[in-house]
């Protein structure tokens, strides 16, 4: 740590540095807790459309309910729309996602580590143009090869494409962790006798968690947040959160219901909460572990 | 693989979660076996037409639902399919057009002969002759306006647009409301309907007669737009970025005193909570408006129904026939039911909300054009309006561009050379 | 490594990439160059629940010929690239030979679809990459300076813009930059202009977008910056400290330097991703005023009729622009590579 370096810091130096991580923290959680207060109203005062004091206020809301909050729009949501049912295709996805993006990811990214030869470099950048790709192209041309395989609306596809759109970056992401890793510990390891996977089962496996956890994480993220994928190839039933929160808003010609979306909104971030307190420490030393060398 | 018995155990968990109705007993519906999967939009009605399809589920008769606001993008390509996913889609006039091009539907002619004889026979959309698909209910856009601010005002509710902006300019002179007037003029198909709208109130027609040749480059599309134009000066100045759901919520809030809204919109703008008593109690409705000293009003006329798909087996087609016949039966029909649309089916007994929809239909609107284009134009007028409407072009400039627009689809698509 | 162990390690990524980006690039590449063939259109009756009218049908008997002819559909090469809904070769050529001025030249450019989009795209890139690196190295120092009791908890809320869906994030911050919304009565208070509305007009949307973007991001550039400054070597800082460097000396030569492949990592990422910006458009329902390269696609794909040659068009189009972006970075990721070996 920095500490002995901390120690010479001016206080005004200080003060300057400790109030812009106050100023960019109002703007980077502000947004939420407005969310977060706002899901408490009806759809008038959350809107605030005639007075931005209202959504604080909640006078219609008081006016409905006889009080200033209402947990109408959670009930709505998770109950009569059940929502449930998405947060479960949600938590199956993203689990199967991390799981095989992660296990194909990894023996990618230390294959193309630990080999020498030109045409890493090659795969590496054809990864970066797949990932250039629009989603939404690919996922326009999934749809009739799905339907003629008896593959769309289920899970599992969703999850296979998931885990193809995001190997890219996992496959860059764990490439650079992999190179930190020093070479003689699997090359001292063959010399032993091991094969080339004995070797990175017995020695590699047990020092790539924190590089592994992070990309999980990035893996996690993307199912989690995913709209065009899951919003196209999932059947109504099996809808993930996103998808269902986007259909709370409504179309043209029908009325939706923009409370519902808000506490759903703010219910999908709640696990992210959880999660990256979980594993902020993780994050910072896989991070620190790997992608240090770009 | 590891991920290949992963996605085995999640494919065996999904299909014991997957909602197929599969109800003991014997036939339903008249039903002895078949198959039947319904895609369509996800609102209320439809829900309800969906429930009754289900209702035919037995041992033999398989049927599923999924109901969703994304149905325009994947019924094509369900229906492509052979066989196809879908036994029908629920679609409206504008989105049968894309079943129809790309040739996923049947005609339904021998179902109609031997099953169809209750449907009324205005139900039944016909083209060159043949039935196509069977009609359930009707939307149109049409005039809502607030009852006491038009008092406070002393003004009638408008039968014109230029009687609107009369009463516009009236009211906000008087200091009532800064912005009375209210659209859906986002930027996009939005903005695009309400140019079709006016357009068609003008007296033009979008197409030269027998060819797919846009010819919208003339006096009443240059009118059609000044008018749009105009009216946009008494709205809220962010309606390029107004649905018809930023609309309705302006509206709850008291903001609007006139707009052109959808019927089907009419039922919650009187009932959803918060809505102060005042807006509920002076919501009120009327036909739609003309413009220009036309007798055509300004609008468009719409229908939702189902349809039948091709690459399915005959047995299959006609399951699906009878189970979605089943879902549009007059039973269906109760005090909830009732208020969810303008229904076309016997024994319907319209709500206050749905006169607007009938006095449409009585004021001899034209229906939404079924042309096999009219998709490619409605894209691009939603594309370069806005800049029309932003005052970067000139009008004529914008119908220019928007008839190169077109052009360049048109060629792309294979209806121009 | 040997090419067979290679190969076995490779093989499930290579599939996976394989089938489902490779195979669809190709059927892109396809799509665009091979349209619908041309459709027989005939004039037909058509009732309804609102009578009868004549209308215009597709001859599906004659149009299922010619597809049965040729399945690929009828091959048009680089028509649907240079057409007006893309490269707009020929009005390009026209607007070059007829307009007077530069500016009447991009303004006649800024009213052809693709390069309109390519506007907002290249401004939103350019702006909003290097604030967002800059942004991020700045909290990750300032994150840095904290005691290690704040450090976690205030990590944990700057990531929050970045792990939040965009499409929801940005619709919430929609409904707070109205007029009458708390974001939007405040910057009307600080403009002293009470009918200022960022939605109404077309540079202020571009502003909101812009700053929309350094939000969204800046965390992912702070938690990859501020790990990298767990690793700075704390002797040669020390020295640098001895030897009397000021500060920002300090920051200039040892940090700066030390962060620079982490820099070339955000880099990468951040400019694949901001040049095919798409959700903030529709979540601030910007497309009156900014379009991109994706919301094309997006409207070729979302309209009553899909325009499928258009949007592979386009992405084929994307595809090469993100590698134009890309290339001076990745030329010098190859020139280091190559001297590391």
């Amino acid at each position: 740590m920095a500490s002995s370096v901390v120690e010479n810091r001016s206080f005004g130096l200080r003060l300057g540095s400790a109030l812009f991580v106050i100023v960019w923290l109002l703007i980077a959680a502000f947004p939420f807790f407005w969310t977060l207060w706002g899901s408490f109203k009806v759809e008038l005062d959350f809107f605030s459309i005639l007075d931005w004091t209202d959504a604080l206020t909640g006078p219609r809301t008081e006016q409905v309910y006889g009080s200033t909050f209402t947990s109408t729009a959670y009930e709505g949501a998770w109950i009569q729309e059940e929502f449930w049912r998405s947060v479960i295709n949600t938590s199956l996805v993203c689990f199967f996602v991390v799981c095989t993006s992660l296990t194909i990811g990894t023996l990618g990214g230390y294959a193309l580590s630990r080999s020498g030869f030109r045409y890493t470099f090659w795969l590496l950048i054809a990864a970066l143009i797949f990932r250039a790709v629009p989603p939404m192209t690919l996922v326009a041309g999934y749809l009739l090869p799905f339907f003629e395989l008896n593959m769309w609306g289920h899970l599992p596809t969703a999850v296979i494409v998931l885990v193809a759109i995001n190997q890219p970056f996992t496959l860059w992401m764990l490439h650079s962790f992999f190179e930190k890793i020093p070479k003689d510990l699997d090359e001292s390891a063959k010399v032993d006798g091991c094969t080339q996977f004995q070797a990175f089962r017995h020695v590699i496996i047990p020092v790539m968690w924190p590089g592994v956890i992070t990309t999980g994480l990035f893996s996690f993220l993307l199912a989690y947040n995913d709209f065009a994928v899951t919003a196209m190839v999932l059947s109504k039933e099996n809808q993930t959160m996103i998808p269902k929160i986007a259909s709370f808003l409504g179309t043209t010609q029908t009325e939706g219901n923009v409370m519902f979306a808000v506490a759903a909104s703010v219910s999908a971030v709640i696990p992210l909460f959880i999660l990256v307190m979980f594993f902020q420490r993780q994050i910072v030393s896989g991070l620190t572990a790997g992608a240090v060398k770009g | 693989m590891k991920f290949i018995t992963k996605s085995a155990l999640a494919a065996a968990m999904m299909l014991a979660g997957s909602q197929l109705a599969y109800a003991d007993g014997h036939a339903k519906c008249g039903i002895e076996s078949g198959r039947v999967s319904v895609v369509g939009n996800e609102f209320p009605a439809i829900q309800t037409v969906g429930a009754g399809a289900q209702e035919c589920a037995s041992d033999s008769v398989e049927v599923k639902t999924n109901l969703t606001a994304d149905h325009q993008k994947i019924n094509v390509a369900g229906m492509t399919a052979n066989p196809a996913e879908y036994t029908t889609a629920i679609v409206a006039n504008s989105s049968i057009v894309a079943l129809i091009n790309e040739d996923v539907i049947r005609p339904l002619d021998d179902l109609v002969a031997k099953h169809g004889g209750d449907l009324n026979k205005n139900q039944l959309i016909t083209i060159d002759g043949k039935v196509m698909a069977v009609a359930f209910m009707a939307n149109a856009q049409h005039l809502v306006y607030r009852e006491d601010v038009l008092k406070e005002a002393g003004i009638e509710p408008p039968k014109t647009y230029e009687e609107m902006l009369a009463g516009a300019k009236i009211i906000r002179e008087k200091g009532i409301l800064q912005n009375p007037l209210g659209g859906a003029y986002k930027a996009g198909w939005n903005l695009a309907q309400e140019f079709n709208n006016m357009y068609i109130g003008f007296g033009g027609e979008f197409f030269k007669p027998g060819t797919a040749e846009v010819s919208i480059n003339n006096e009443a599309g240059v009118k059609a737009l000044e008018m749009m134009k105009a009216l946009s000066e008494y709205m809220n100045p962010d309606y390029l970025t107004h649905d018809s759901n930023a609309t309705s919520a302006e509206w709850k809030a008291g903001n609007v005193a006139m707009m052109n809204m959808w019927g089907s919109r009419v039922g919650p703008l009187r009932e959803t909570e918060g809505s102060s008593q005042q807006v509920v109690d002076n919501t009120k409705i009327a036909g739609p408006m003309t413009v220009g000293g036309g007798s055509i009003p300004a609008t468009t006329l719409w229908w939702d129904g189902w349809t039948v798909a091709k690459n399915i087996s005959d047995e299959d087609a006609e399951a699906t026939f009878l189970a979605m016949k089943n879902g549009i039966d007059p039973k269906m029909l109760n005090d909830e039911t009732m208020t969810q649309a303008v229904w076309l089916i016997e024994g319907y007994q319209p709500t206050p909300a749905a006169i607007g929809v009938f006095a449409t239909v009585e004021a001899q609107a034209k229906p939404y054009p079924m042309k096999p284009f009219q998709g490619l134009l409605h894209t691009a007028l939603g594309a370069e309006i806005p800049d029309f409407m932003t005052g970067k072009e000139s009008a004529e400039k914008t119908l220019a561009d928007i008839e190169a627009a077109y052009n360049a689809a048109a060629k792309e698509k294979g209806f121009l050379q | 490594m040997k090419h067979k162990t290679f190969f076995w390690f490779f093989l499930p990524t290579a599939l996976a990439m394989l089938v489902f980006i490779a195979a669809p690039i190709l059927s892109i590449l396809m799509q665009s160059v091979f349209l619908p063939h041309e459709q027989v259109v005939i004039e037909v009756e058509s009732c309804g629940p609102f009578g009868c009218s004549t209308t215009t049908s597709v001859d599906q008997e004659a149009t299922a010929k010619l597809w049965e002819e040729a399945p690929l559909g009828r091959f048009a090469g680089m028509q649907v690239y240079f057409d007006r809904g893309h490269l707009a070769v020929a009005e390009v050529g026209e607007a070059w030979s007829t307009t007077q001025s530069w500016g009447e030249f991009f303004g006649t450019l800024g009213n052809l679809p693709l390069y309109r989009a390519l506007a907002f795209t290249l401004t939103y890139t350019f702006v909003s990459t290097p604030l967002l690196i800059i942004l991020g190295f700045a909290i990750a120092v300032a994150v840095n300076n904290l005691g290690p009791w704040l450090k976690g908890p205030v990590i944990f809320f700057s990531l929050l813009p970045f792990v939040v869906t965009q499409l929801i994030g940005s619709l919430i911050l929609f409904w707070m930059v109205d007029a009458r919304g708390v974001i939007g009565t405040f910057i009307q208070w600080i403009a002293d202009d009470p009918d200022l509305s960022l939605k109404a007009s077309t540079p202020l949307t571009w502003i909101m977008l812009i700053v929309y973007g350094v939000w969204n991001s800046a965390p992912f550039a702070f938690v990859v910056f501020y790990a990298g400054l767990q690793t700075l070597p704390q002797d040669t800082l020390e020295s640098a400290m001895v030897d009397g460097a000021t500060r920002w000396q300090r920051i200039r030569y040892v940090v700066i330097p030390h962060i620079m492949p982490l820099v070339t990592f955000v880099l990468l990422i951040q400019l694949m991703d901001n040049f095919r910006v798409f959700e903030p458009i529709i979540g601030f329902s910007a497309e009156a005023h900014a379009t991109s390269l994706s919301w094309i696609i997006f409207n070729d794909l979302g309209g009553e009729t899909r325009q499928l040659s258009s949007a592979a068009a386009n992405s084929v189009l994307t595809i090469i622009g993100v590698s134009i972006l890309l290339a001076p970075v990745l030329v010098r990721t190859w020139r280091e590579s190559k001297a590391k070996t």
